[in-house]
């Protein structure tokens, strides 16, 4: 039997389970994909969010802040590239002006620091490409940016270094709770027992507290819709750049990402199915909007589109509270923006408060919280480089030519915690077949090194889980 | 691998190849060969229809062969070549920065380079075709080096946007594996591939070919299951109620090539907009003196014959820098006028002598029209054509006389005749 049962393996549930493990506790992650970063976690805008826009003494705004404090120590020890660019929300009239002063007053009540309202000639000075038509910004110096999966899949990875289980593919379809603990079924026939059992699970969230005997919490989704452009035009802009809200909302962002690419995007647009299909509408929304922000934005360098869902909750704020109902569970749910740069502080609320409140903690002396990446072989010196591959020669041979990253680079994904099983998934790990060619000519040298270290067949060899074989058979 | 090379050549494809042979017969021996791939050829390797080597060797090849005639030259003259060798750096000063399993991350000091790196396809996400993004979709490259070299078929239900060259012999390919062609789409109201694969891929096979048509969105979740391709205006945008849906499981995209231009870029070499290559004068010199770029890394062309009779000339004009050091120029630039996207070379040294080739297409189709090269307000040269495309490289030729007796930029045009 677990201590705890974390359903959910995104960014949320990735940190709390990291957060567990620094402690003499038994502990299981469930992911009903194939992969853990499946949700939210895989396509989102990747902002640590400085913490202005939440409404002061909400769960939103506390974590926030307390989270942004926390991202370079996490972040550090996790081996996560993270880097604070600062944020700039633009304001394009006068009365949006007014805004910018409401927006500062609440960040500085929030706890945010270094927010400063710049000039027009500021503004053009620090994003030489911002429109003609922005007359000011309000400056967040903490805002910053991280990659949500490379965050994501570092934790879980570090957690299952230091004791924690992940079970991939196990769709909780029943939980019944007994005297001693819960009991979780999957759809595919499998149990598993945990006396407290952490609800991360996203846009599910609201159907496992259901199961569990909870119905008090209503999850809806969101899908938004992003453009992604080439890292030769990286330099486009060089903070996030946000549309000041209003009351027809948010509007889309222009930043930079921590790869060196350029996102535009999201769309907010209601979810009606589970899909995360682009559309023409939401695509063309997106370059209306980049091109209102900023001068000529360099589509031409345009590599791909997709759209990321996020969860939220009725009640407009991050659900992180022990079941009213159900003793035991314990719901990380309503998780949307700014729940990436939330999380390393919501983990760390979650494991000392709520978990702490039921289990005693003891501190867990063999913890290690680092994680050495050699997946940045790129950014390493020659020298660095050169002592890798006189001890791994396949550090040496370039697979993914438009990214750079090597054989070795691949193996490892394939073969440490929590190891990639199919092409989308060393891709995350790697930034393989992210580059400007996407993966036309490194796809079919991927697929075979999987199939090698699985011991599979080419034709098992899937993108993202059953049902997503790359081929079809063999030719004649 | 030494540190020091007279000639250091990026890319051992068909370009590459015959640069190497050519800087040899002229003089220089101190060569060496960089390619990625385990061993020399290019995308040649993947390309097992015949058709290559018409021009030049008068015989129909296939990609492999064609490439083997290269290679025993090469080997034949003893050019020293390193496989699984890619290039990571390269700078203004000719120092390349290259990384293999055997000696890790060196560099290597050229006092030439022949840029040959080639081209890649464009993809699926650049024409953000709307949609979900399961398995299924490839360009036609990739699912060419699934078929012909790895002896898998990437799909059975398939339709294919883009007609260039590579999509049309997929077609024909994936159907005589016994997949199921259900459309070729293209939204230009013309095929950028040759006529004579559209016979021979499609045509043959009844494979439907729709022009001004596009992909609008693809469907599925794990696997594609369909796709809805949508006639498109004049203006390249789709028109609503034109929308047609076929259940397919792959799609494959043959939507352009684009030259792989990132070590031309980090060596700070200038490069045109239109051809998406470096500029180059007559004889492939980029503007870096002693680095030369030939083949489709320069600008991409129809017929590998073509490729290797580009990379002699910069083959032979590297080991010209070599043994008699950089030149003064006298340079007059070359643009392009009504109807034509771009022309190659951009400059051209009138001090060098001998005659000039100019390489250009043409903006649109066009039937019963005069392409004409002027200076001054001169007729230099001109070609009545029956009908041109974009889909196939035109010519002229500006014999050294002509060349001796102009001063001003040159312009070539196309106009439609009365």
């Amino acid at each position: 039997m677990f201590d705890v049962i974390v359903i959910g393996g995104g960014v949320v549930g990735g940190l709390i389970l990291r957060e567990l493990t620094k402690y003499h506790l038994n502990v299981c992650l469930l992911e009903k994909a194939s992969d853990v970063s499946m949700g939210a976690s895989k396509a989102n805008s990747g902002i640590v969010h400085a913490g202005f826009d939440a409404t002061p003494n909400s769960n939103k705004a506390k974590f926030n802040v307390l989270g942004n404090e926390m991202m370079e120590k996490v972040t550090g020890e996790l081996g996560v590239k993270f880097r604070r660019n600062g944020s700039l929300v633009v304001a394009f009239s006068a009365e949006e002006i007014e805004t910018l002063k409401e927006l500062k007053a609440r960040g500085e009540q929030n706890g945010v620091s270094g927010l400063e309202i710049i000039s027009q000639e500021r503004l053009r000075e620090m994003e030489k490409n911002i429109s003609d038509e922005a007359l000011g910004a309000l400056y967040a110096p903490t805002g910053g940016i991280v990659c949500p999966y490379e965050l994501t899949i570092a934790a879980i990875g570090n957690a299952m270094d230091n004791g924690a289980k992940l079970e991939t593919e196990f769709e909780v379809v029943k939980i019944v709770k007994n005297e001693e603990c819960f009991v979780l079924s999957s759809s595919k026939g499998k149990t598993i027992e945990g006396k407290i059992v952490i609800n991360a699970a996203g846009l599910q969230s609201g159907k496992i507290a259901a199961l569990a005997g909870d119905s008090g919490i209503e999850i809806k989704g969101r899908k938004g819709e992003y453009i992604l452009l080439d890292r030769e035009s990286g330099d486009f802009v060089s903070h996030t750049l946000f549309f000041t809200p209003t009351k027809l909302g948010k509007g889309i962002l222009v930043t930079q990402t921590e790869d060196g690419n350029i996102l535009l995007g999201p769309t907010a647009e209601e979810l009606e199915n589970a899909g995360t299909d682009t559309s023409a509408q939401g695509l063309a929304f997106v370059i209306e909007k980049a091109r209102k922000m900023c001068k000529n934005p360099p589509l031409f360098n345009t590599i791909t589109s997709f759209a990321g869902v996020r969860a939220y909750s009725s009640k407009g704020d991050f659900i992180i509270e022990e079941s009213k109902t159900v003793k035991g569970l314990i719901h990380c749910a309503g998780i949307e923006s700014p729940g990436l740069t939330a999380a390393p502080a919501i983990a760390k609320f979650v494991v000392e408060t709520l978990v702490g409140g039921s289990l005693r903690l003891i501190k867990n002396e063999n913890f290690n919280g680092a994680r050495t990446p050699d997946y940045f072989f790129k950014n390493l010196s020659t020298e660095e480089k050169n002592a890798i591959i006189a001890r791994d020669p396949s550090y040496g041979k370039i697979v993914c030519r438009c990214e750079q990253i090597t054989e070795g680079e691949i193996l490892r994904a394939i073969r440490a915690n929590p190891p990639a099983r199919d092409i989308d998934g060393v891709k995350r790990r790697t930034r393989s077949g992210m580059g400007r060619c996407q993966g036309g000519f490194c796809q079919p040298y991927i697929a075979e090194l999987i199939a090698k270290e699985r011991g599979v067949s080419l034709e098992q060899v899937t993108k993202c889980g059953d049902g997503s074989e790359l081929i079809m058979g063999v030719t004649k | 691998m030494k540190k020091n090379y007279d000639i250091v050549i990026i890319g051992g494809g068909p370009a590459g190849l015959a640069a190497a042979v050519a800087a040899y017969d002229n003089g220089v021996k101190d060569i060496l060969i960089l390619e990625r791939e385990e061993r020399l050829g290019g995308i040649l390797n993947q390309c097992i229809h015949n058709g290559f080597g018409l021009t030049r060797f008068k015989e129909s090849l296939s990609g492999p062969e064609y490439a083997a005639r290269f290679i025993d030259e090469v080997q034949k003259r003893q050019i020293e070549v390193c496989t699984q060798t890619t290039v990571l750096a390269l700078s203004k000063e000719k120092q390349v920065t290259v990384i293999n399993s055997a000696q890790g991350v060196f560099t290597v000091q050229a006092k030439s380079v022949v840029l040959a790196m080639g081209c890649r396809e464009r993809s699926r996400g650049a024409l953000n075709v709307a949609g979900s993004r399961p398995a299924g979709i490839y360009s036609a490259g990739t699912a060419q080096k699934y078929v012909n070299i790895k002896g898998y078929l990437p799909g059975k239900r398939v339709v294919i946007l883009g007609s260039g060259d590579i999509g049309l012999i997929m077609a024909r390919r994936m159907t005589l594996e016994g997949a199921k062609v259900l459309a070729v789409c293209e939204i230009m109201p013309y095929s950028s591939g040759l006529k004579r694969n559209i016979a021979q891929c499609l045509d043959d096979f009844g494979i439907p070919l729709y022009l001004s048509h596009t992909i609008t969105k693809i469907e599925g979740e794990k696997r594609v299951t369909g796709v809805v391709v949508s006639k498109v205006d004049e203006n390249k945008r789709p028109i609503a109620g034109t929308e047609m849906h076929f259940d397919c499981d792959t799609v494959l995209f043959s939507v352009g090539l684009i030259p792989e231009n990132e070590l031309t870029k980090m060596a700070g070499i200038e490069l045109s907009p239109k051809t998406r290559g470096a500029v180059v004068y007559q004889n492939r010199e980029t503007d870096t003196d002693g680095v030369f770029a030939c083949g489709n890394v320069l600008q991409v062309h129809d017929l590998v014959d073509f490729v290797s009779e580009e990379a002699e000339i910069a083959g032979k004009a590297a080991a010209q820098y070599v043994l008699n050091g950089a030149k003064v120029r006298e340079e007059i630039s070359v643009n392009t006028g009504n109807n034509i996207s771009y022309v190659l070379p951009q400059k051209i040294d009138r001090n060098a002598g001998g005659q000039v080739k100019l390489f250009f297409r043409v903006t649109n189709t066009f039937k019963n029209c005069t392409i004409t090269a002027t200076s001054g307000g001169e007729v230099i040269a001109k070609r009545k054509k029956r009908i041109a495309v974009p889909g196939e490289m035109e010519t002229l030729l500006l014999t050294e006389k002509t060349l001796a007796g102009i001063n001003d930029e040159i312009v070539v045009s196309l106009e439609v005749d009365e």
